[in-house]
């Protein structure tokens, strides 16, 4: 059982290395993380880990470049925890553009 | 009625992270069977009761989303005169030779406004839905293996420009305006609901700022206990849920939106209404889509997945 910390809430969940970083927060009806696909398709629960060791699984490169992946910048959904982690959300609902509609775009 | 020019929805490719996660996912939860695998290494799906040899394919890349949705046209006649209207309306299109894509002829293919690539073709091959026979039973086996939809009903995808969309589909290719949502300020069209047949919508457009989007395939079930049934299934096998199972007010399917393993949406639906080329349009307003149920009726609420997560 592992501690993950989310910096800028200061939340924790205890996550185990047989589930995702988003798997573990969800099940434990947990927030900090938004909770997008869970498949590592739509980036919403992009994360910068900040300290500690994890497995990872394929994730959309057109979310996660490489340069993304060596600076820890990957998907919550798509990460297991070796050690405890600390992270920064990155990722997050973008404003639709509905939400911005002027008459001309529509 | 006569279905002439564009009949259905045809095939759709789709990127998948992991392709044997993918096959597992399509062949033994949705419960499509598995038609073929070509030597660029993508594997062929159809469900059980479509007649043509593949409505599914995939292939593995290192990002989600869909490469092209295609319709299937009435005869290979009609291809060269939907091509011809495209062209004089200004869409350069490419056509794809016969085989490229496993037991499937020549496609014409063009990219739309909102990005993404649609394709038009006439043959594929009939391999059955195993009751090609004199007094045939109701239905196969195959029917009864995972989830197990009649048919790849429609697409719904995301990109700008949907009111350019709107007009090309209606004045070249034939299909009419069911449904639609209006824009925030109650200009112009946020979303739509286009036919070519007796369907609430063979395809539909949210305006969407990244172009090329996938909010989902979906695929018909035939009752509101095989909606129910999916939704166990799914759950049996980890599926993550988005929504549902629910009624959306806009076509009024009663649905389960959830996620493939490479978090490509899909959809298990059943129910609708059967419009005609010459009903007015339903119209919703963007508060509508939430507040008023257009997307989930009994819930009234509009989740916010629906308008962010995309592949």
């Amino acid at each position: 059982m592992f501690e993950i910390r989310i910096t800028e809430t200061s939340e924790i969940f205890s996550c185990t290395s047989g589930q995702t970083v988003l798997e573990g927060m969800v099940r434990l009806g947990r927030r900090g993380i938004p909770v997008g696909c869970r498949g590592g398709a739509c980036g919403v629960c992009k994360v910068e880990v900040v300290s500690g060791c994890f497995d990872r699984k394929v994730m959309s490169r057109s979310h996660v470049s490489e340069h993304d992946e060596s600076e820890g910048r990957v998907l919550a959904c798509r990460i297991s925890p070796v050690s405890d982690l600390e992270l920064r959300v990155v990722g997050g609902m973008r404003k639709s553009v509905l939400g911005q509609c002027s008459a001309k775009g529509c | 009625m006569a279905m002439t020019g564009v009949l259905r929805p045809g095939h759709a490719q789709l990127r998948v992270l992991d392709l044997e996660e993918g096959v597992h996912h399509y062949r033994d939860v949705l419960g499509m069977v598995e038609t073929g695998r070509d030597a660029q290494g993508r594997v062929y799906f159809k469900c059980w009761d479509e007649r043509d040899h593949s409505s599914l394919i995939l292939r593995q890349a290192d990002s989600a989303g869909i490469d092209f949705f295609a319709f299937k046209v009435l005869d290979e006649v009609t291809l060269t005169g939907l091509e011809k209207k495209l062209n004089d309306y200004g869409v350069k299109t490419e056509r794809i030779p016969a085989g490229e894509l496993l037991e499937t002829g020549e496609r014409v293919r063009f990219q739309i406004p909102t990005g993404h690539q649609i394709e038009l073709y006439a043959t594929k091959t009939a391999v059955g839905n195993g009751l090609q026979v004199q007094n045939p039973a109701p239905w196969t086996k195959a029917s009864e293996n995972g989830i197990a939809p009649v048919r790849l009903d429609h697409c719904l995808l995301y990109g700008p420009k949907v009111a350019a969309v709107q007009k090309l589909f209606t004045e070249v290719l034939g299909f009419y305006l069911v449904e639609r949502v209006l824009g925030p300020d109650g200009e112009g069209n946020a979303a739509i609901w286009l036919s070519c047949s007796h369907k609430v919508h063979d395809i539909a457009f949210v305006e969407h700022a990244e172009p090329g989007k996938l909010h989902h395939l979906s695929f018909l079930l035939e009752s509101w206990e095989e909606v129910l049934r999916a939704g166990d299934i799914m759950s049996m096998n980890n599926v993550p849920i988005d929504i549902g199972p629910t009624r959306h007010g806009i076509t009024r399917g009663c649905t389960i939106y959830a996620w493939d393993p490479s978090g490509n949406r899909f959809e298990t639906f059943m129910g609708g209404y059967q419009p005609y080329p010459d009903y007015e349009a339903t119209t919703w307003t963007f508060e509508g889509l939430g507040a008023g149920g257009g997307l989930d009726y009994p819930q009234r609420k509009l989740h916010e997945t629906f308008l962010t997560v995309v592949s």
